[in-house]
């Protein structure tokens, strides 16, 4: 990664330049330089070597230009270390201080990051009536070759929403069932309206009456409800089971069934229940598998490992939920997890090269998304709740999403209206409002 | 940091093991010096004269990448900068963002006061302590002098809070500056026509000085090092924040680019950045719309690089996540925050108060005591040690058992037959599965509470004290 470069080779450039000031200037031994990158120069060299340097630095920098050599990156570092560790360069200052009438010429210069060699699996969710399935659109995964949004690499697709709707009203924060209100029967209905009203690029139907602590309702009924949902809406569904190990095998192999050929999301494959039965529901019927696992990095490849190597689930098939934690609730266990997971994949860990998604939800069960007040008489004032709620939210989500997460599955019509807004912003797809911003201070409001 | 094993560290100490740092050798010393856990001036041996070229030494090759630097004076002084990773996973992010909330110098004094003391008064409680706010931006919207130093002032007589003085009027900072020269203030901003004169400030009153190029990397370069030439490293960079669309990913690229080069050697570019979310309020014109948005732009800047920001909007739902995300993302990954393990007493418990059982994961026990401190429900609390794990990860994961309980009542000397008069243990609902062996284990009688402790109160009503048998 670092290119070295050695002092006596500068030399050598020098001669060939045939440089006047350069006459009389010794330099002994070998002396290896870093060029760019890296820890940057021992300073106990950069002092050694610093008049030299600083009499020499400005031809390095022109003729290293020339050359293709970012020297004078180097050399303002050197100059730069030799101020912060020793004092002759500091004593000089004050002397240069009354002469600068102009700003000193700098050359901002940064590398790209070298060891992300291995892009990201893109995973298709949805099919349509060309692909044997009945879906308007669909909506494409992955791809990254850098962190998300950065400059390293164009980020192929962009953040998708998949909004939740479950097979029966549930308990739900104020603030989000009063957008449900009229729908909480009709799963149909519900979907519908997330699609219509709140621009949901998906829609996961959540058949959590099935787990047999709840309502026990049949994996017949369940798979009933899937088809209703299909016909409901033309966008890619995620299916999610109760979260019962002992029922959602059979659960969701019944709505894969009821689903084939529309390619849809399996949620979930996990360590803790029968992933062979639902990794073969998923291939049988020309699905995706979401592999979940709880805040674990190495669950996660464990996972992953087995859904490929033991049940033969193709690539472009496995999409990963490494587990979301609210914000205060563990989001910096959940944040780091999926950075690290992503960075993994970059450098080319092949168990770990898949998109995620995050049950941003999730955020929901924060006390401060959801109580009237603080529970603490010592706080200051929370504010309305109707407010907290949805910025929650979007905060859980948009940390996640600068992780490298890539689907969110959400509740707050205005929680995916921001959280879309700012993923697009990031992505490049908004184009700018042409605000001049030079003289911010003096603005009213 | 320019070193990365103890090895490299341990050459420069003393090498006598006199245990003065507190640390058993100096092998071991050398190693919190790279994880940053301790400072080279508690190593008391360093600071006597002979070891004064080691002790230099040694302190630039522990030199954090990214310059610290100071605002404010005594308690309330922020740090910012001091950073040696691009991902917190790899170390940790040192020095939280700094939070400045905005006054400007057109308010009536009544309100400028009243809001002053909100942003100073703003607290949240969280894991053991309060989250608050940092400092206090006055912007000059008059332009005039005079009027700025008389805002100024008053923001002094109000808080102690560390403060940005902001104005691309020389003149006006000035004013400004001779009100609060004794307090350290950062300097916003020296720019491409007015720098000279802002250096001549900086350096005069020897504080700390922004320097603002809006997308011009360049350009903010020239001013890094024309800065440093000049005699003060004592420099926040701002790049300008574009609110919206293309200009806001510019915005976000600028700051990944900056951080990434300081990061990796290239000094002139290392010191603290600044993000300014305010200018949401430019592009968005309800209250909630632009609180929201500003929030956004924070918690980006927050978690990609920003050290220290301006904001506007004071409302709960912008000020409550935005404190969590900074605390999110600076919490060191390395060790799970705890408690000290063993017997906390609520209020003032007796024989007949009861006896609850929580883990020493700091969110965890904060939580449940809080919830239990402000119904004054008087009772013993047991931090278990679970290793700094919450309730239900530590059950899954066995550091939550029927044993640990046991061990962790008697260590403190409690006995319930003898100091109770119910022989009662109250678990936590989501250690329900454990109610049996702790039964077996400690012959006591084992309650489940709730699987919220914000719902203890209403539980306790119903069910304490408990019916006899
Ligand atoms: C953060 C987190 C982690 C962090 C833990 C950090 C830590 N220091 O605790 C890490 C990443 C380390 C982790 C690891 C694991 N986790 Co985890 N984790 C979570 C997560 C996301 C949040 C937990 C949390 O912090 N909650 C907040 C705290 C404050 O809650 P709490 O301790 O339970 O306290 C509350 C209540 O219990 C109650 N309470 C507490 N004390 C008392 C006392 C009384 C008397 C009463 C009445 C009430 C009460 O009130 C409190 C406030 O509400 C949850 C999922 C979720 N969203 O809940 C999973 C979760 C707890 N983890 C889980 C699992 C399985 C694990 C692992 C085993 C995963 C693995 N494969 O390795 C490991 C185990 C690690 C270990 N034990 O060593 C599962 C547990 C499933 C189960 N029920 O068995 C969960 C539920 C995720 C899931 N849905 O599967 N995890
Ligand atoms: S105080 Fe210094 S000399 Fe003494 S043990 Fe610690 S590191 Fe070694």
């Amino acid at each position: 990664m670092t290119k070295k470069t050695k002092l006596t080779d500068i030399t050598n450039m020098f001669k060939e330049f045939d440089i006047e000031s350069l006459e009389g200037v010794t330099i002994e031994g070998d002396i290896e330089l870093n060029i760019t990158g890296g820890g940057g120069l021992n300073p106990a060299l950069a002092y050694a070597l610093g008049q030299e340097i600083s009499h020499i630095s400005l031809h390095m920098a022109n003729i290293g230009r020339i050359l293709g050599y970012p020297v004078d990156q180097l050399f303002a570092q050197a100059f730069g270390m030799g101020i912060a560790s020793t004092s002759p360069p500091v004593a000089q200052m004050a002397d240069t201080k009354a002469k600068i009438q102009e700003l000193l010429a700098a050359k901002f210069e940064v590398a790209s990051v070298s060891n992300w060699i291995k892009p990201i699996q893109e995973v298709t969710l949805g099919a349509t009536s060309s692909d044997g399935g009945s879906r308007k659109s669909t909506v494409t995964l992955g791809g990254e070759n850098a962190l998300p949004y950065y400059f390293d690499a164009a980020m192929p697709h962009r953040n998708y929403v998949t909004m939740d709707v479950f097979d029966m009203p549930i308990s739900m924060a104020k603030a989000v069932k009063s957008n449900y209100d009229d729908v909480i029967n009709d799963p149909a209905e519900w979907a519908k309206k997330v699609v219509r009203d709140f621009n949901a690029d998906m829609v996961t139907i959540h058949l959590i009456s099935t787990d047999p602590l709840i309502k026990d309702t049949s994996a017949r009924d369940a798979a009933r409800v899937v088809e209703d949902v299909l016909q409901a809406v033309d966008v890619p569904i995620v299916i999610g089971g109760s979260g019962n190990p002992q029922k959602d095998p059979e659960v969701l192999e019944k709505a894969a069934e009821a689903a084939a050929g529309e390619r849809v999301l399996l949620a979930s494959a996990s360590l803790n229940l029968d992933y062979e039965r639902i990794a073969k529901a998923a291939i049988n019927n020309g699905h995706v598998v979401l592999s979940w696992t709880q805040l674990e990095i190495n669950a996660q490849k464990e996972l992953n490992r087995k859904l490929m190597k033991q049940c033969n689930v193709p690539r472009d098939s496995i999409i990963m939920d490494p587990t979301t934690a609210a914000l205060g609730y563990g989001l910096d266990y959940a944040y780091s997890n999926m950075e690290r997971i992503r960075l993994a994949g970059l450098m080319g860990d092949d168990e770990l090269t898949f998109p995620m998604s995050s049950g941003t939800t999730n955020a929901w069960g924060a006390r401060e998304a959801w109580m009237v007040s603080s529970p603490l008489p010592q706080d200051s004032d929370w504010g309305p709740r109707e407010y907290r709620g949805p910025i929650w939210e979007i905060i859980t989500g948009l940390a996640l999403s600068l992780a490298g997460n890539d689907l969110f599955m959400m509740m707050h019509p205005t929680s995916v209206q921001v959280l879309k807004e700012i993923t697009q912003t990031l992505y490049g797809s908004i184009e700018s409002e042409g605000i001049d911003i030079s003289n911010w201070i003096g603005m009213e409001v | 940091m320019k070193i990365n094993s103890p090895l490299e560290a341990y050459k420069y100490l003393p090498g006598t093991n006199c245990g003065e740092c507190g640390e058993q050798t100096c092998m071991a010393f050398a190693s919190h010096l790279i994880d940053r856990s301790k400072k080279l001036t508690d190593c008391t041996p360093m600071l006597e004269e002979k070891f004064n070229k080691k002790f230099k030494e040694l302190q630039t090759l522990l030199a954090p990448e990214i310059r610290e630097v100071e605002i404010g004076v005594g308690d309330n002084a922020v740090k910012i900068g001091g950073d040696d990773v691009l991902y917190r996973h790899k170390l940790t992010f040192f020095n939280p963002t700094a939070f400045a909330y905005d006054v400007w110098d057109t308010m009536p004094e009544n309100e400028l006061v009243e809001r002053v003391e909100k942003i100073r008064d703003f607290k949240k409680f969280y894991v053991g302590n309060f989250l608050t706010l940092d400092m206090i931006a006055i912007r000059s919207v008059s332009n005039e002098p005079r009027k700025f130093a008389d805002t100024v002032k008053k923001v002094i007589a109000t808080t102690d809070m560390p403060l940005i003085l902001c104005s691309f009027n020389p003149e006006v900072l000035k004013a400004g500056l001779e009100v609060a020269k004794d307090k350290n203030p950062l300097l916003y901003a020296a720019n491409k026509e007015n720098w000279r004169q802002v250096a001549d400030l900086a350096l005069e009153y020897d504080v700390p000085v922004t320097l603002f190029s809006p997308d011009d990397l360049d350009n903010l370069k020239s001013l890094a090092v024309t800065f440093a030439k000049l005699g003060t490293e004592k420099l926040v960079l701002d790049p300008g924040t574009f609110p919206s669309g293309k200009d806001l990913k510019k915005t976000f690229t600028n700051f990944l680019k900056i951080r990434r080069a300081g990061i990796e050697g290239d000094k002139d570019i290392a010191y603290p950045l600044m993000a300014v979310p305010l200018t949401a309020w430019m592009v968005q014109d309800d209250d909630v719309s632009a609180s929201y948005w500003e929030t956004v732009i924070a918690s980006i800047f927050t978690i990609k690089y920003g050290d220290i920001m301006i904001m506007h909007s004071i409302e709960p739902y912008a000020l409550l996540p935005q404190l969590h995300i900074r605390d999110t993302i600076y919490t060191d990954p390395r060790k799970p925050v705890s408690v000290q393990p063993g017997m906390y007493k609520i209020g003032t418990p007796d024989k007949d108060s009861p006896v609850l059982v929580t883990t020493n994961f700091a969110l965890t026990y904060y939580t449940v005591e809080s919830d239990l401190a402000s119904s004054k429900i008087n009772c013993y609390l047991w931090a278990i040690d679970t290793d700094g794990i919450g309730v239900e990860a530590a059950v899954a994961g066995g550091q939550l058992t029927a044993a640990k309980i046991k061990k962790g009542i008697e260590e403190s000397g409690f006995d319930l037959k003898r100091d109770t008069s119910h022989n009662t243990i109250i678990l936590p609902g989501l250690a329900a599965r454990l109610q049996g062996d702790v039964e077996d284990e400690t012959g006591a009688r084992v309650m489940i509470g709730p699987a919220d402790s914000g719902r203890l109160p209403g539980w306790m009503e119903k069910n304490w004290p408990p019916k006899t048998k």
